[in-house]
């Protein structure tokens, strides 16, 4: 039963939190910086897994989301002045209202017709972004500059650049990003999404409108993925169209499939996973994406559920 | 008295074949109807246009003195129209609580009924029997407890109209007989419509029988009535069956 222990999930959860937190003052500072972007790339692989692993819709697009946050956030520092937190809501906001649009339109669609549509829409946000050069740097990108991205709540003064503070921002986002997530898969309407992705039919005769259902799941999880894309231009100070290529759709998959679809902590261990691979790799050879791909196929071969989607089943049975 | 439900003229087509044709029929509030007739009749196909599963090719159908020919089935549902399928259907990677947790939330959120998820649900299995089977897969249960599943399922929709799509098919005697029973307790505050082979079950559940051959109504009346009626012979009941 769902409810057979949710205490020992939700103290797990936040032991996990705790420990990202004491790791703060523990890593040496590559890896405190490492940390902080797959913290913040993680929230990116939350907000995919909500859309793939409990709905089941396999979006190709969501570089776009990632993107809507990321120059949401990024243009409105750089080109009208504002401050951080409001530059921040502005990126949540633009991937919540892409993901409505996109939404509406890509959801008349399902299975490979749906990835292509979203692989369609991704590629004319790219495209976009490339064509309006003059705002957003095109190909080369926009650097937002330290003084933007100090700003003050209640007196206290932040500065995004300062290894400690950026490390404790992306912490926060993902505690916060984890959290929710854990408390909407366990609610009502987490029931209904794992339900369509069961048996939409079933569902629909069961009284739900599971169009409006999946509608708001792709809102939630482009606003998330928008809140990872605005958190990355505010921590780490850069946007570039790269963000919004083919291979940030991709990469949120990847995330998953290796972090365990449907677990709600899959994604950090598939973003963590991924990116110590491939620094670890790219250390001693060139070829590293080969030994990225080498180490993906295993994992699909012998953890086709991922590495949480395994502890679950072999240690963890109760974990949702 | 005025009908639960009534259709007028309602067909479905599939290519060339027309699986429902033409078909009246009225439903009285508070009875048991069974609907037989041989296999690929039209009984499913039929049901399915009640619910909304399929829409019709031509005809409508009226719920509580409502068209509904156009409304989409999760609307019905929420009025009350509760389908079970023939072929069993219920979530098999979810547990039997969560299976039915989902009729539950919804009749809570449509403000139908009050409480809590938990005691709906655990109230819906105890009904069916299958309350110790809480936290079992629902794909690992007997194919006799998914069909009580499913019925466990339909009627925790707390349905005006419950209909039922061959439920005792797979089901063991002894859990044939506690069934009838259930039936009977549900029918105290549902109409129930009832597709069924079994004809021991018809005969003791129905309070009218409505015979389906080729599409149409072949025949309607009381059990005896049916029994009595030659043409039903014929098509039907004469004919070995399962
Ligand atoms: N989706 C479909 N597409 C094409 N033909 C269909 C479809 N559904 C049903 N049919 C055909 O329509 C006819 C009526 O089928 P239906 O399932 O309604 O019969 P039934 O009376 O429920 O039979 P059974 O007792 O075997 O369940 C059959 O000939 C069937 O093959
Ligand atoms: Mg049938």
């Amino acid at each position: 039963m769902r409810d057979a222990s949710p205490a020992k999930t939700y103290a797990l959860h936040i032991g996990v939190i705790a420990l990202l937190f004491a790791l703060n003052f523990v890593l040496p500072d590559y890896h405190q910086g490492l940390f902080a972007r797959i913290m913040a790339l993680a929230v990116f692989a939350m907000g995919y897994n909500l859309l793939f692993g409990y709905v089941g819709l396999l979006s190709l697009g969501h570089a776009m989301f990632f993107s809507a946050g990321l120059y949401g956030a990024g243009l409105t520092v750089y080109h009208l002045g504002w401050g951080v937190p409001e530059a921040f809501i502005a990126g949540v906001a633009c991937g919540a209202l892409l993901a409505l649009i996109v939404g509406l339109l890509a959801l008349r669609t399902a299975g490979v017709a749906f990835m292509i549509v979203t692989m369609m829409f991704a590629q004319v946000f790219y495209l976009l972004i490339l064509y309006f050069a003059t705002w957003t740097g095109g190909d080369q990108g926009l650097v937002i500059q330290q003084a933007s991205r100090v700003f003050s709540i209640g007196g206290t003064s932040f500065d995004l650049t300062d290894p400690t503070v950026r490390y404790m921002s992306a912490l926060a986002l993902f505690a916060i990003v984890l959290l929710v997530t854990l408390a909407v898969v366990r609610s009502r309407f987490g029931r209904v999404l794992v339900a369509i992705r069961e048996n939409e039919e079933r569902t629909k005769m069961l009284g739900y409108d599971t169009v409006a259902n999946k509608l708001a799941a792709v809102v939630a999880s482009g606003a998330i993925c928008a809140a990872s894309g605005a958190a990355y231009a505010l921590l780490f100070g850069y946007v570039g169209s790269n963000f919004a290529s083919i291979q940030y759709s991709i990469l949120p998959l990847l995330w998953v499939l290796l972090g365990g679809a449907a677990a709600t902590l899959g994604p950090l261990i598939g973003t963590l996973f991924m990116y110590y691979v491939t620094d670890i790799t790219s250390g001693f050879t060139s070829a590293y994406l080969l030994i990225v791909g080498v180490a993906l196929i295993l994992l699909v071969l012998f953890a086709p559920k991922g590495i949480m989607g395994s502890i679950r089943e072999r240690w963890l049975r109760w974990l949702t | 008295m005025m009908p639960l439900l009534t259709t007028k003229g309602l067909s479905r087509n599939f290519g060339g074949l027309r699986a429902v044709d033409g078909v009246d029929f009225a439903l009285m509030p508070g009875e048991i109807r069974a609907i037989i007739g041989p296999n690929g009749a039209g009984k499913t196909t039929f049901v399915s246009l009640l619910s909304g599963r399929i829409r019709p090719s031509s005809g409508i159908v009226v719920f509580d003195g409502a068209d509904i020919t156009t409304m989409p089935a999760y609307q019905r549902v929420r009025l009350g129209v509760a389908y079970t399928f023939q072929i069993t259907s219920v979530f098999a990677n979810l547990t039997a609580f969560d299976n039915v947790a989902l009729p539950v939330q919804r009749t809570l959120t449509d403000g139908r009924s009050k409480g809590q998820v938990r005691s709906g649900v655990m109230a819906a299995l105890e009904r069916t029997g299958l309350a110790d089977r809480a936290g079992t897969l629902a794909g690992q249960l007997s194919y006799g407890h998914q069909r009580l599943l499913e019925v466990a399922m339909g009627l925790a929709l707390k349905p005006r109209l419950l209909i039922l799509d061959e439920p005792t098919q797979g089901l063991a005697d002894s859990e044939i007989d506690n069934f009838i029973t259930l039936v009977r307790e549900i029918a105290r505050d549902a109409t129930v419509l009832l597709i069924e082979h079994n004809m021991p079950v018809v005969m003791q559940l129905a309070d009218r029988i409505t015979v389906f051959n080729f599409g149409r109504i072949l025949a309607e009346g009381t059990p005896e009535q049916i029994r009595a009626n030659a043409e039903v012979q014929g098509a039907y009941l004469g004919a070995t069956h399962d």
